[in-house]
């Protein structure tokens, strides 16, 4: 995640963030101890981890949940802690 | 040009906002700019504009909102004094940084406390920094005048900036004079329509007033900055506009009788028609002095202070405000403004009428005398000091 | 629209993934649940606290809706102002037709509330703009390190009210806002909690809906200041309200009604259990468990009941 920082000149005034959504491309997966490791076989696509992940890191594809987004997911165990088939499983970072 | 009629100096900012028509004001009453917020109450209940008007419940909520609706497009305005004007100071600062072009009738009101209801500048003078573009105004003629054209100069592009159109409680905002306003069809000519985008909309997801912190902040107050240089262009192309087309003449610095003067009295709104008064008969007397009355505080007329004052052998600044443990800030500005210059003038400073307490004519009289002292001998030569406070 | 998973997740997020609210926040949930609600056009302004700040460092913003921050205790007034402003714009023609009845919705934590910001909420809320004001009340002011709020419950321990030998933390109890809003005789106000989202989110769509000043308050459970792990908030909401800690309540028209599981247990459908199992797990009540301060644990007991019987008898059982 290298950004070149604007100088006064380029960004935009009023300290207006132009580009909505852009925290896409900041990691928050870097924060991780424990990582979220999903058994796709036992999930049941109850979807609630979902709606109660809090950083938006439940991969959804055609309209199945589909694992985690490691870019952004922070590993705190919500989805783990509330998957009533006990699907996903917290397992220490390496690094 | 429409004709004569009998405002005081708060209808007359009223009066003002009335022909721009704005989207919202949002202001709160305190003395003395309540007659401001009533008057406009008064056409918004009359249908003579097309304003939405938030009857907010304090000061800190009428700046709160004006920011609020000019984020999301409004032509937005606001009126306050003194304490209102400190109450609402955290956000003022916020209204200039987000690079809104609010205007704000500010009827300079004492600071409390104690508490005072009269007129001096300590309201204004506390925000000075606030990054606000701060025009101050004599008399109810030059409060209208002033209004039409900072909307023009907060609006312009390279500005983007607020600004406070000040005059003086009570002495200014509470007394009738003669006004000779523009046709409502003149003033909208001159406006124009508005230049900058709404940026909160429900059209388009928008950020405004994130945090900002070491990496980026700076850039950002480089660009406050950077603005504010660009003011007096954009001040002089619209005064010239407005010369043109309604005939009359503002000027960043405005001078009297100052063609052959050697000294002269410099200070802000009111108190310089006291000043002109006695100037004209210190006049007659064979005395050379003339007045000197910067309109602009923020952003402060360094350039045009460097070319002007070297004309004069001696200078008084009169402030309407103190800044203890320090020199007054009219004072303090002037001198650093002429610093290193060669022939700079002797210059002396004097507070005065703090709490509205009347700068009368004998006053300035014997401020006069000790000018006169100050060229002849040096006396007084950077000091200032109260004027006409009992010892 | 219905609100099922299946079709929510469809949608547009309106906070994305890179924000740095503490892993494990219950917040983004209830920003997700309050817009996801329903589709109406929304302008969001955000009081200071963590959700502004976490969600807006500059270059970066997780918003994907219109968003505005303006200072801590303003963000009712603020809203006004872009209410005003859009309905000014709207009379001379330039606000498109589908977005002309775009709700206002402010967020802010319970400082930004109960304390600091109570003013400029109650002059919004009485002036009626069409605004709805969501307050996620996590019960301090988490964002500066945790210090108590007139929302935060007797006997916590927060960095101003520390315990000690001669103190077993906050010594007064929660203010009641919903009442206070109540007060201001709105169309609409609701407590709810993010872990029973069907509630939350049926809240939330009515509270978009309704025309006028609307208010909701959530049950924020917050990681470092209730010294809870990131991942047991769901469980722990859902304690707090069957101990009646946290009551689901429905102010609609002047009327008072009770949902969710608070409805059941006013029903005897459902047990109504003992605070103590709220408190447990919580660091910050941690030290109320030994023999000196266990006598607190009564004093909030009481202060349950006795808002539990206040509103179970508004809501007329
Ligand atoms: C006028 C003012 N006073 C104090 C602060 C410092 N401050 C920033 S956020 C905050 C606490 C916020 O608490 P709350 O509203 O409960 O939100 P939370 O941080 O818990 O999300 C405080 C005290 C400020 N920003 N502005
Ligand atoms: S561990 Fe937390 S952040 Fe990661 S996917 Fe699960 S709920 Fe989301
Ligand atoms: S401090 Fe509490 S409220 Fe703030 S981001 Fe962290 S968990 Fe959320």
């Amino acid at each position: 995640m290298t950004e070149t920082k604007k100088g006064w000149k380029d960004l935009p005034i009023g300290g207006n963030i132009l580009e909505a959504g852009n925290s896409q491309h900041y990691f928050t997966g870097t924060w991780r101890t424990y990582k979220p490791i999903t058994d796709l076989d036992k999930c049941i696509n109850c979807l609630q981890c979902w709606m109660f992940c809090p950083d938006n890191s439940i991969v959804i594809k055609d309209g199945k949940m589909d694992g985690q987004d490691y870019d952004h997911c922070k590993g705190c165990g919500v989805c783990a802690a509330i998957c009533p088939v006990k699907a996903i499983d917290m397992i220490k970072e390496e690094k | 040009m429409g004709k004569y009629i009998a405002l005081t100096g708060a209808e007359s900012a009223a009066f003002a906002m009335k022909q721009i028509n704005p989207d919202v004001v949002a202001a709160y009453p305190i003395t003395p700019q309540t007659p401001v917020a009533m008057k406009f109450s008064e056409y918004v209940a009359n249908g003579e504009v097309n304003t939405e008007y938030v009857t907010v419940e304090s000061e800190h909520s009428a700046m709160s909102a004006t920011v609020g609706a000019a984020a999301a497009g409004a032509r937005a305005m606001t009126a306050t004094a003194s304490n209102g004007l400190a109450l609402m100071w955290e956000i003022v600062y916020i209204a200039s940084s987000m690079r809104l072009p609010i205007l704000m009738a500010v009827v300079n009101r004492a600071l409390s406390g104690p508490i005072n209801i009269h007129g001096d500048h300590s309201d204004a003078m506390g925000a000075r920094d606030s990054g606000w573009i701060q025009i101050f105004n004599e008399n109810n003629q030059e409060v209208y005048d002033s209004f039409i054209m900072a909307l023009r100069i907060a609006e312009h592009p390279d500005v983007l900036t607020p600004a406070m159109v000040c005059q003086d409680g009570f002495i200014t905002s509470h007394s009738v004079e003669n006004v000779m306003p523009l046709t409502n069809e003149q003033v909208q000519k001159f406006i124009g329509k508005k230049k900058f985008k709404g940026l909160i909309t429900a059209d388009k997801p928008f950020t405004m007033g994130p945090l900002d912190l070491q990496d980026y902040y700076f850039e950002h107050k480089k660009q406050q900055h950077e603005a504010m240089k660009k003011v007096f262009a954009v001040v002089e192309e619209v005064q010239n506009e407005y010369a043109k087309e309604f005939g009359r003449k503002y000027s960043v610095i405005e001078e009297y009788r100052t063609e052959d003067a050697d000294t002269i009295i410099m200070g802000l709104n009111s108190v310089m028609g006291n000043v002109k008064t006695v100037v004209d008969s210190a006049r007659e007397k064979g005395i050379k002095i003339g007045a000197v009355k910067p309109r602009f505080f923020r952003p402060f007329p360094v350039d045009y202070l460097r070319d002007l004052l070297p004309k004069f052998k001696a200078v008084v600044v009169l402030d309407r405000s103190d800044s203890f443990g320090a020199m007054p800030p009219l004072y303090s500005e002037t001198l650093a403004a002429l610093y290193g210059i060669e022939n700079a003038p002797m210059i002396k400073g004097y507070i005065h009428g703090l709490g509205g307490r009347d700068t009368n004519l004998a006053m300035i009289e014997t401020v006069v005398d000790n000018l006169q002292k100050l060229k002849d001998t040096g006396e007084g030569n950077l000091t200032f000091e109260y004027l006409g406070v009992r010892e | 629209m219905a609100l099922t998973l299946k079709d929510l997740i469809n949608k547009q997020i309106p906070l994305n993934g890179g924000h740095r609210m503490c892993g494990g926040c219950p917040v983004p949930v209830i920003v997700k649940q309050v817009l996801m609600s329903t589709d109406h056009p929304k302008i969001i302004g955000n009081a200071t606290g963590c959700l502004e700040v976490a969600t807006t460092i500059y270059p970066y913003t997780a918003w994907n809706h219109p968003w505005i921050h303006n200072a801590f205790e303003n963000v009712a007034a603020t809203v006004s102002g872009i209410e005003a402003a859009h309905n000014a714009l709207s009379r001379i023609g330039e606000v498109p037709e589908h977005n002309k009845d775009a709700k206002f919705i402010a967020f802010a934590g319970d400082g930004g509330t109960y304390d600091i910001g109570l003013q400029s909420l109650s002059g919004a809320l009485e002036r009626g703009h069409n605004m709805l004001y969501v307050c996620y009340d996590n019960e301090g002011y988490m964002n500066t390190g945790i210090q108590r709020s007139s929302a935060t419950p007797i006997g916590a321990n927060t960095t101003t009210t520390p315990i000690g030998s001669e103190s077993y933390g906050k010594t007064q109890s929660r203010k009641d806002l919903l009442s206070i809003v109540a007060a201001h005789h709105i169309p609409y106000a609701a407590s709810t909690s993010p872990h029973n989202w069907m509630d939350a989110m049926k809240k939330s769509k009515k509270a978009i809906e309704t025309q006028g000043p609307t208010f909701l308050l959530y049950f924020a459970p917050c990681i470092p200041g209730w010294k809870i792990p990131s991942d047991v908030w769901k469980k722990l909401s859902e304690t707090a309200v069957k101990t009646c800690f946290w009551p689901l309540i429905e102010f609609e028209d002047g009327k008072w009604s009770l949902t969710g599981e608070s409805k059941l247990i006013a029903e005897g459908k459902m047990p109504k259990i003992p605070v103590e199992e709220f408190l447990k797990s919580q660091g910050r009540f941690k030290h109320l468990f030994t023999d000196k301060n266990k006598h607190v644990i009564e004093i909030i007991q009481k202060d349950v009941d006795k808002s539990w019987n206040y509103y179970k008898g508004l809501a007329g059982y």
